[in-house]
């Protein structure tokens, strides 16, 4: 009925790294997409190599510990890579015809490795300042986790969550009228809660009071909240905006110590509130959905509802209450839009994040973590060609900007292939 | 998404025993009030009226006339009414037929413009509809509008064809570039099994960015010029008006007409139709059946993206003829979800819904220069019509209909069975 679940196909085997390490089944996909990444990282890198020294900056000037800048020379750092990846690609063939399974690390260094390389070659004769690079991953990422983490809560409970960019634009707007109003951005980051639980009342009425596709439902609310919040803004926002659009920004926090470490401090440690909110998001959610009785029953309403209701679970109930959370959870994301990163409200402002926050969901396999790091991978693609841009890379800008996207779409095809979310996403329960 | 997929899975409450006799008129009423069609209208007319309540509110003379609403109440309620009024009949003005102009010719232009607006809605709410029996969710209409866009740009600007011969290449080309991008969707979910919601998504991005690119340094510059934009179509490639050139009405909506004629057979009388609708009912009954999934997916995108990819050639041919820029699309890969959902997923549902929605956007500008009302009410109001409908038990509660084989509300005396019993 969904169209978000995806097929169950029992028969089609799942990706190399899902089964017991007995039974894989001879899947070419990994050293394919790996000897693909390989040619093209050899043909830039060392066929159209760029001489020079490429150098790379570690710490930021007001760190307490000052680590040297790395110097690499452009092109002999491209053909050593050139030689590890293809070693990495080889390898991986190699397990795969002695029915191996290629494990995940192994794609991670791979993948870390044409970063370098790609990096280093994009930055012949100029500085990259590797905190700044990570310290607006994150940035860019925050909004994103908190859609993912709603998006994950939702679909494990059952229903499936398109509305996430509906929930984030509710969020900022609501959060950028109250903390303005208000002047206390906490309060802001409340309301952002409340639009966002709002939103998802609406979706848990209409997909499980009556039954409508939720797919239909999560779609129509992302119109509808488009709509409201652009109609608002031009009548009461616009005309109105020192007193109802001037929204306090959170302060960065330093933590004290943590902060002090090399690059790891200044990316994840001298941030606004939200973003340590996130941290203790996405633990939390990890850890209740895992290893709580909530999170079970959670999943268990997700998978058999059923099976769930039979042993007494309310599944109405959980559904209902758990989509508002999730709800909640998105609109903490939207408040970082107003209060965290850009400051005031503006129309469609969320531009598509939800969209890609539910790609994360998909892309990480309904997993709070992977999904993070889905999200985290999203980030980081968009924040290096904001700084390509700026020392000016050879690569046109419009195919930089296209690079995660792409990467997204090789990573989807070739390495987590068919994802298959919670048995019972996208079915309205009918107890009978 | 469709109707078939879409029992109203109300639990049907336990039927009481008919009554002996009801009035024939009775059972009429009931027909009429339980359908699907009073649903639809019913829903349109809670949706124009939360607009009103919006359009009301936030109106400065409402508000102002609020301020001493306990000692004139009728000041607030004439000067709400006064703008909703206003907004609504420049929405019908706009939309269908202007009273202010002296004859029908006139009159009836905005009705010309409300088709003008609906051609591409069709197209591509048709692709997604297509889709979405298949049980794709086809969220890549902004891409494959564009690259239908940039490949019948191309054919339209830079070939030198005969007039007519010139059209049917740029036209092919179009919709062939969005059939291409949607089928690369089906091609992915088929081999490797990528979830299409992803992959459409990112496909989107990708194609902007190559169209921006193409744009400012590829084979859709203007020569001598910096501005983001393709050179104008050639005359000979342009669709042709269909009212004479006083209307913006041409030859899209006649293709748009065959194109549902089409895709209604496709999907009620063909037989690769018949295959999609199992596939999109059960799919793995589907395999059962000896249906390969796999390239049904594979089909059904690249039908999919032609359909969009005509609402991308349609713009480039037959609205924004002068060369286009990367938003050549204006959103319309995104209504077109709405208007197959308002659609039912059904060719001639879907035809409907495009051009509801066609006279929306048409009335919608008309309404932001009368009253000065944002164009936002627009997209509330279709949302909630495709809300309502979607609802048919909440339209009924709140209407107090009956809902379709429900005990009537005047209760049956029990006695009746005894007798019938006896």
């Amino acid at each position: 009925m969904s169209t978000i679940a995806p097929v169950n196909q029992p028969t089609q085997p799942t990706g190399p790294e899902e089964g017991p390490a007995t039974a894989v089944i001879k899947s070419w996909k990994v050293p394919i997409i790996l000897g693909v990444f390989t040619v093209l990282g050899f043909l830039l890198m060392v066929v159209f190599g760029r001489s020079g020294t490429s150098t790379m900056v570690l710490s930021t000037s007001s760190d307490l510990i000052q680590l040297p800048d790395v110097l690499l020379p452009t092109l002999p750092t491209g053909i050593v890579i050139s030689i590890l990846l293809a070693g990495i690609t080889g390898l991986s063939a190699w397990m795969v015809q002695t029915r191996r399974k290629v494990p995940l690390w192994l794609i991670s260094v791979f993948a870390v490795l044409l970063l370098i390389g790609f990096l280093t070659w994009a930055s012949a004769d100029e500085r990259i300042p590797v905190p700044g690079l990570l310290f607006g991953s994150l940035s860019l990422a925050v909004p994103l986790i908190f859609g993912a983490l709603g998006g994950v809560i939702s679909e494990r409970v059952g229903v499936v969550n398109v509305a996430i960019e509906g929930q984030l634009l509710a969020g900022a707007f609501t959060s950028a009228i109250v903390a303005s109003i208000t002047q206390q951005p906490l309060l802001g980051l409340l309301a952002a809660m409340v639009a966002g639980v709002l939103v998802s009342f609406v979706l848990a009425a209409f997909a499980i009071k009556y039954f409508v596709d939720q797919v239909i439902v999560g779609v129509v609310l992302n119109v509808l909240v488009t709509g409201l919040t652009g109609f608002l803004f031009s009548e009461l926002l616009a005309p109105n905006a020192a007193t109802l659009n001037q929204p306090p920004k959170f302060e960065r926090i330093n933590i004290p110590l943590l902060s002090e470490i090399p690059i790891i401090g200044p990316v994840f440690f001298r941030q606004t509130l939200i973003v340590y909110i996130m941290y203790i998001a996405v633990a939390a959610v990890y850890f209740g959905i895992f290893h709580t009785k909530w999170g079970l029953r959670l999943r268990a309403v997700g998978e058999h509802p059923q099976a769930a209701d039979t042993v007494g679970i309310n599944v109405t109930g959980t559904r209902f209450w758990n989509v508002s959370l999730a709800g909640a959870v998105a609109g903490l994301g939207g408040a970082y839009f107003t209060l965290g990163s850009v400051g005031a409200f503006g129309k469609e402002m969320t531009a598509g994040a939800g969209f890609i926050a539910l790609a994360a969901v998909i892309f990480g396999r309904w997993d709070p973590i992977r999904a993070t790091l889905a999200a985290l991978l999203f980030g980081f693609a968009s924040n290096l060609q904001n700084v390509l841009s700026i020392i000016g890379s050879p690569v046109p800008s419009e195919f930089m900007l296209m690079l995660p996207y792409l990467v997204t779409i090789f990573a989807v095809a070739g390495l987590v292939g068919q994802s298959r979310g919670p048995a019972a996403s996208g079915k309205p329960y009918i107890k009978s | 998404m469709s109707a078939a997929q879409q029992p109203t899975p109300t639990p049907a409450p336990a039927k009481s025993p008919e009554p002996a006799e009801t009035s024939r008129w009775h059972n009429v009423f009931r027909e009429i009030t339980t359908g699907n069609a009073i649903i639809s209208v019913l829903a349109v007319l809670l949706a124009l009226l939360v607009g009103a309540v919006m359009i009301a509110f936030t109106n400065p003379n409402v508000q102002e006339s609020a301020g001493y609403f306990f000692s004139r109440p009728g000041d607030m309620l004439s000067a709400a009414w006064d703008a909703v009024s206003g907004a609504y009949s420049a929405l019908f003005q706009g939309s269908v037929y202007n009273f202010r102009r002296p004859s029908f010719a006139d009159g009836i232009k905005p009705f010309t413009e409300t088709l003008t607006y609906a051609t591409p809605l069709i197209a591509a709410g048709l692709g997604v509809a297509l889709g979405f029996r298949v049980g794709l969710f086809n969220i890549g209409g902004r891409g494959q509008m564009l690259i239908a866009a940039t490949l019948g740009g191309w054919v339209a600007f830079a070939l030198d064809l005969p007039a007519g011969i010139h059209l049917i290449a740029a036209l092919v080309a179009g919709v062939l570039g969005g059939a291409l991008w949607g089928g690369l969707v089906g091609l992915l979910k088929a081999r490797t099994g990528a979830h299409e919601v992803i992959t459409t998504i990112m496909l989107n991005y990708v194609a902007f960015y190559l169209v921006s690119f193409l744009l400012r340094d590829g084979f859709l510059k203007t020569p001598g010029s910096n501005n983001p934009k393709s050179p104008a179509s050639k005359e000979t490639a342009v669709f042709f008006d269909l009212l004479g050139p006083n209307y913006n009405l041409h030859f899209g909506f006649i293709l748009v007409i065959a194109a549902t004629v089409f895709t209604w057979w496709l999907l009620s009388r063909s037989n690769l139709g018949f295959k999609f609708r199992a596939v999109g009912e059960n799919p793995n009954a589907a395999k059962v059946a000896g249906i390969s999934v796999q390239r049904m997916y594979i089909y059904a995108m690249l039908f999919s993206g032609g359909l969009v990819g005509l609402a991308g050639i349609n713009q480039v041919l037959g609205t924004t003829t002068s060369g286009f820029g990367a938003g050549i699309d204006s959103g319309i890969g995104f209504d077109a979800i709405t208007v197959a959902l308002l659609g039912r997923s059904k060719p001639w549902g879907v035809f409907a819904a495009g051009i509801l929605f066609g006279a929306f956007k048409a009335g919608s500008f008309s309404m932001q220069a009368a009253e000065g009302v944002p164009i936002d009410i627009v997209l509330v109001v279709q949302s909630l019509i495709v809300l309502f409908i979607a609802a048919p038990p909440l339209v009924r509660a709140i209407f107090r209909l009956p809902a379709p084989g429900a005990p009537h509300r005047r209760p049956v005396p029990n006695v009746t069975q005894e007798v019938a019993a006896k």
